[in-house]
């Protein structure tokens, strides 16, 4: 099931600086494998060794706040992965 | 405290030299700078003199520690991460032209579902394996960890036995690893260029290390090292080293500088000497780091920091001062010709202070001010060599 992955500028070095790439999977989860089949090394920089989404990065699926892999997505939703406001 | 110059260290300094001549590097030496955002590299002429900045690599990631391999010189890697991004290792085998990631970052194994386990906050330390090892590194991590690749560092292992240590002495004295400002961090791997299977590694909090078979049984190595912020300051673990190396001419020789104080140990022995009760009190003896002679094992210097009341971990009085050993431990020397007589309030951090190999030896600091300070005549005198760089977390030597 494709959907359209909207990446912050923190990863594009990832995905030759796209901002926009398409994605198979039914949940989070599954859309995290297939990015990292597409885009070597990109997961784990967004998510740690126990699965869980990294503190500082925030996960829209179709304008819902998630932060658990296991959360659906459906065919043609937008998943946004985007930098929380943090650091200095 | 004595002065610099004596008649008997005047004598000590011809021997030290006569017997350094045939051994010493020569050649230009370049400085592997890491910060919290980004590394540079200052290039060095013949002379130690003058020296051009190159950089930065990766702006905006907060670098721990670039270090480059001996035993090819054209290896480097790279421990970083980013306020967002999780952490990983770069690699380059062209001298930092170009990049690339780890395929297998050091990384916890993930637990069961529905249990609680680690994740590497970030790799702090990034240590070459012995010369008859290619290919072998080791890391060090936040939270405690050591990690070990045979691939040049595109894939890391946990040692696991490292971990599975630490677990039995935390059912001992849980509260004996508390996390510093900066995490609980594994730091100094030092690998034994005799046996490749001899290590130490120390931990803050925690303490230093030993193995004998490559990580998989330890034992703790405190004896005589204070941990005056524990109800029982002598424990057998628990201490907070901050720093520590040994003398590359003599690895049976090892200084630490410790949260409480600067210690000597010589091996086979296993009870730490506190020499840093000679620095005068009035500087005190705490700091977080250490630097050896390559090939003196009398030879050491520290940089001491502000741990007075509580604790501001500046220069002692805003007046930055090395201070220089000859004899082990048993006398100091200040050294502070071209820092600011006044009013510098920097820090320097554990692994922001090195030497290298050359005749007379360069030393080398980076502050949290972003400044780079160096020496080429053993401490005597100071320049300032950068400034307006980000917070200095690391600075390694990479001799050509």
């Amino acid at each position: 099931m494709a959907v359209t992955v909207h990446l912050s500028s923190h990863v594009r070095s990832y995905t030759g600086g796209q901002a926009k790439v398409e994605a198979d999977g039914g949940t989070l989860a599954e859309v995290m494998v297939d990015l990292e089949r597409r885009y070597p090394g990109i997961r784990f920089r967004l998510i740690d060794e126990q699965d869980r989404i990294r503190a500082h990065m925030n996960f829209f699926v179709g304008g819902v706040f998630a932060r658990d892999l296991r959360h659906p997505v459906r065919p043609g939703d937008d998943v946004f992965i985007l930098g929380s406001l943090s650091g200095g | 405290m004595v002065t610099a110059k004596t008649a008997a260290g005047s004598r000590s300094a011809r021997r030290r030299r006569a017997a350094a001549r045939s051994s010493a590097a020569s050649g230009r030496v370049d400085l592997l700078v890491a910060t919290r955002k980004g590394a540079f590299v200052l290039r060095g002429d013949s002379q130690r003199c003058d020296w051009r900045i190159e950089g930065p690599h990766f702006l905006g990631n907060e670098t721990n520690h670039l270090v480059s391999d001996p035993r090819d010189r054209r290896t480097w890697l790279l421990a970083a991460k980013t306020g967002h991004l999780g952490p990983t290792v770069f690699r380059s085998t062209d001298g930092g032209r170009h990049w690339s990631e780890a395929r297998r970052p050091p990384a916890f194994p993930k637990v069961p579902e529905g249990q609680e386990g680690p994740a590497v906050d970030r790799v702090f330390c990034l240590t070459p394996g012995a010369a008859n090892q290619p290919g072998v590194w080791w890391a060090g991590g936040v939270p405690h960890a050591l990690f070990r690749s045979e691939d040049g560092g595109d894939s890391w292992e946990l040692v696991r036995g490292f971990s599975g240590y630490l677990a039995a002495l935390r059912e001992k004295g849980p509260a004996r690893f508390f996390p510093t400002p900066g995490g609980a961090i594994t730091h100094s791997i030092l690998v034994d260029p005799r046996d490749a299977g001899h290590l130490y590694v120390s931990l803050s909090t925690g303490g230093c290390f030993e193995t004998a078979d490559a990580g998989a049984t330890w034992r703790p190595l405190n004896d005589g090292v204070s941990a005056d912020f524990l109800p029982d300051p002598h424990p057998e673990f628990g201490q907070d080293p901050h720093c520590v190396a040994w003398s590359p001419a003599n690895p049976d020789r090892l200084y630490q500088q410790n949260h409480c104080g600067v210690y000597r140990l010589d091996r086979p022995g296993v009870r730490w000497e506190r020499i840093g009760k000679n620095i005068p009190a009035t500087v005190g003896d705490i700091g977080f780091s250490i630097a050896v002679h390559p090939r003196d094992p009398d030879t050491v210097w520290v940089f001491p920091m502000d741990g007075t009341a509580v604790w501001p971990r500046t220069c002692p009085g805003g007046r930055p001062a090395m201070f220089r050993s000859r004899n082990g431990g048993r006398r100091w020397v200040r050294l502070a010709k071209g820092f600011p007589e006044k009013q510098a309030w920097f820090t320097v951090f554990r692994q922001a202070m090195t030497c290298d190999a050359q005749e007379p030896v360069g030393l080398y600091l980076g502050t949290t001010t972003g400044e780079i300070w160096a020496s080429a005549d053993e401490g005597e005198s100071w320049r300032q060599v950068a400034a307006h760089l980000p917070h200095v977390l690391s600075v390694a030597t990479l001799e050509r």
